[in-house]
């Protein structure tokens, strides 16, 4: 009977932590799929054409090429390869500047053939309009439009990903974003972090840890929009005076603000650490004539640096990761930062503030996805140096 | 002139006093031994010679403690100086995750010595004095880990050598090992007198029959009687010590 339980409950055991297993790699491979269908969309907005006249030499367009014509940056054909003509931007909201309501139908039924007769008499005209109207006698020339390649996402210094005609999902401003924001809250929070987790496990008296631990407890399990609030009324006002800023929402506001939030892991899981590292070593190191310090750090540390590389992980985890008071403190402008006193943006923030807006399936969603799977791989790559380089440094 | 002079010593873990009134003199290179059942306060004594009990709070120590007639509980005392003095080896083996050498090295480097050449020097003289040499010198390198539990020890008794101590303290260094690797301690013991004070706790009898010149039996917090070894086993003059080591309790 016993044995019978026995075999259920491992029976159990084995199913669920198999089923968590699968689970897990089949959410990978969902996000893998949906950000790699980003590349089968053409750079042109879903359902929409860029069409010209039949005699207009230029059959294909670059996405840049595309963006400066409809910004009025490039204004005539020779620029990109065409006639010395002036270009005539058409919209479908231009259409009445050509044609009465009349002859247009009373039910917009004679758009279409409007449009093809539109840009059969205007040589120099590029229209942007719906892929419907384009039927067999269409009189235009339909521009070719190249795909999303990966250069124009991982090499691509902007994201805009609601322009029309054409929008762009270059990830460089996000990925530098998160970067420096990740990196230098990291750079704040690991001496504040250990030095504290030192001054608790080895230095602080009983009633002082007693006193001071649950208290770093209980911060870390204060939610990030509160975070995030604190930091909009205390640091961002800081942050401007200090560097005597026009606005105090920058990267490095961002940064003090997650290093507050990473704090309290980074002490507790290292504190904690250290803590279990066996009297006997430290009695040991003592007994040898070493220092107080000398101990902790040629015996303690060592002795727990895989609990305190945990900490390190998780404290980063939670930075790169962390999305909401990140979103509020940053001021949200996707340009390549250079430095850590601009505003700036980083992956988990754009995706928060954008999902909601983006179509489902549609370019932004997928576009949106693959930052996932960027924030996926940072993370993944920043967790296994951190490993690699606690493990070389293991006793 | 005594090695070391403990005078009217009482010690206290808050509000509990472990010991009670403590004289002993110990001569210089000889091997005292403690003894006595547990919990009467045996590694508590010990402790006091290199200040261990320091670092549990709330402990007081009265009365005087001296090691080459110097008060070691006075004011100014530099107690890593102090500790380096005085070797220390644990009831249980406690080698650090480090390699053979550098668990040896350690107590050399903390003492800010820097010199390869004389550390290894110091090292191999050390295994050697510990009767552990001839076993790991192929091996300086591996972890201390990969040691047998004898061996650590040996090991943790070389670590303590390397600091050149004048005193040894032993806190049953022998009671986690098998008999052969006990009898490897207590033959090293022989030799260690030549060079060392050796301060042993043991819970063995014939253990400290063996290797003491001197032995104290404590019971309950209170040194009952301390005299030659010989005489403690053979003609105790307190009933108690002799009711201890024929074995009626303990
Ligand atoms: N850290 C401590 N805090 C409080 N009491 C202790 C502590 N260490 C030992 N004691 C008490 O002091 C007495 C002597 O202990 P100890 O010196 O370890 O005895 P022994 O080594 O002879 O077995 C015991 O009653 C023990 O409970
Ligand atoms: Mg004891």
């Amino acid at each position: 009977m016993k044995k019978f339980i026995e075999k259920i409950i491992q029976g159990l055991f084995t199913v669920s932590g198999f089923v968590t297993s699968i689970a897990i790699l089949l959410i990978v491979l969902f996000l893998f799929t949906e950000g790699m269908g980003l590349f089968k969309n053409k750079l042109v907005e879903d359902g929409y054409q860029l069409v010209v006249n039949k005699q207009n030499d230029v059959s294909s367009l670059s996405a840049e090429q595309i963006k400066d014509i409809f910004d009025g940056e490039i204004t005539n054909w020779n620029e990109i390869g065409g006639r010395n003509q002036e270009i005539i931007l058409f919209r479908l909201n231009d259409i009445s500047n050509y044609f009465t309501d009349e002859e247009l139908g009373s039910e917009l039924e004679f758009v279409p053939e409007k449009i093809s007769e539109l840009i059969a008499q205007h040589p120099e005209m590029i229209g942007f309009i719906p892929q419907q109207y384009i039927d067999n006698a269409f009189k235009g020339k339909v521009l070719e439009a190249g795909k999303i390649g990966f250069s124009d996402i991982f090499l691509g210094k902007e994201w805009i990903p609601t322009a029309t005609p054409v929008s762009f999902y270059g990830i460089l401003p996000l990925v530098t974003g998160t970067l420096w924001v990740s990196l230098v809250a990291i750079l704040l929070a690991l001496p504040f972090g250990l030095a504290a987790a030192i001054y608790l496990a080895e230095m602080a008296n009983h009633k002082m840890r007693n006193i001071l631990k649950p208290l770093i407890e209980l911060l870390s399990g204060i939610p990030s929009v509160v975070y995030g609030f604190f930091g909009l009324i205390v640091i961002v006002p800081l942050v401007q005076k200090l560097f005597h800023l026009p606005v105090g929402e920058t990267g490095l506001t961002g940064s003090i603000v997650l290093a507050i939030m990473a704090l309290p892991t980074i002490i507790t899981v290292s504190e904690d650490a250290m803590r279990n590292c066996p009297r006997s070593m430290r009695e040991a190191s003592l007994a040898l004539g070493g220092s107080k310090w000398q101990t902790i750090y040629k015996i303690v540390i060592p002795y727990s640096i895989s609990g305190i590389t945990s900490a390190v992980v998780l404290g980063i985890g939670r930075a790169v990761g962390e999305t909401m008071a990140v979103l509020m403190v940053t001021g949200n402008s996707a340009v390549i930062a250079t430095s850590i006193l601009q505003p700036l943006r980083t992956i988990p923030a754009t995706i928060a503030a954008e999902l909601g807006e983006a179509p489902d399936g549609g370019v932004h969603y997928q576009a949106l996805f693959l930052l996932g799977i960027i924030l996926f791989v940072i993370t993944q790559i920043i967790n296994s140096s951190v490993e690699y380089v606690s493990a070389k440094n293991k006793i | 002139m005594n090695k070391i002079e403990v005078k009217n010593v009482d010690f206290f873990y808050g509000n509990f006093q472990a010991l009670k009134n403590i004289s002993l003199d110990i001569e210089a290179n000889k091997v005292v031994a403690f003894i006595g059942p547990s919990g009467c306060g045996k590694s508590t004594f010990i402790r006091i010679f290199n200040r261990m009990n320091d670092l549990i709070p709330e402990t007081r120590l009265k009365g005087s403690v001296k090691i080459d007639g110097v008060d070691i509980y006075q004011k100014g005392i530099d107690v890593d100086e102090l500790r380096k003095n005085v070797g220390m080896v644990f009831q249980r083996p406690n080698p650090f995750p480090k390699s053979i050498f550098d668990n040896v090295a350690y107590g050399l480097r903390v003492n800010g010595l820097k010199d390869k050449h004389f550390i290894c020097q110091k090292v191999e003289e050390s295994l050697k004095g510990a009767a552990l040499w001839e076993e790991v010198k192929d091996k300086l390198k591996e972890s201390a880990f990969a040691l047998s539990g004898g061996q650590q020890q040996r090991l943790c008794i070389a670590r303590a050598l390397a600091i050149s101590p004048s005193i040894l303290l032993m806190d049953e260094p022998a009671s986690a090992l098998d008999p052969i690797s006990t009898a490897k301690i207590e033959e090293l013991i022989w030799e260690l007198k030549k060079t060392y004070t050796i301060v042993i706790v043991t819970h063995n009898m014939q253990q400290a029959a063996r290797v003491s010149d001197k032995t104290a039996y404590f019971y309950l917090g209170e040194m009952i009687e301390y005299d030659d070894t010989k005489i403690i086993f053979t003609n105790p003059k307190k009933e108690s010590t002799q009711n201890y080591i024929t074995g009626r309790f303990g």
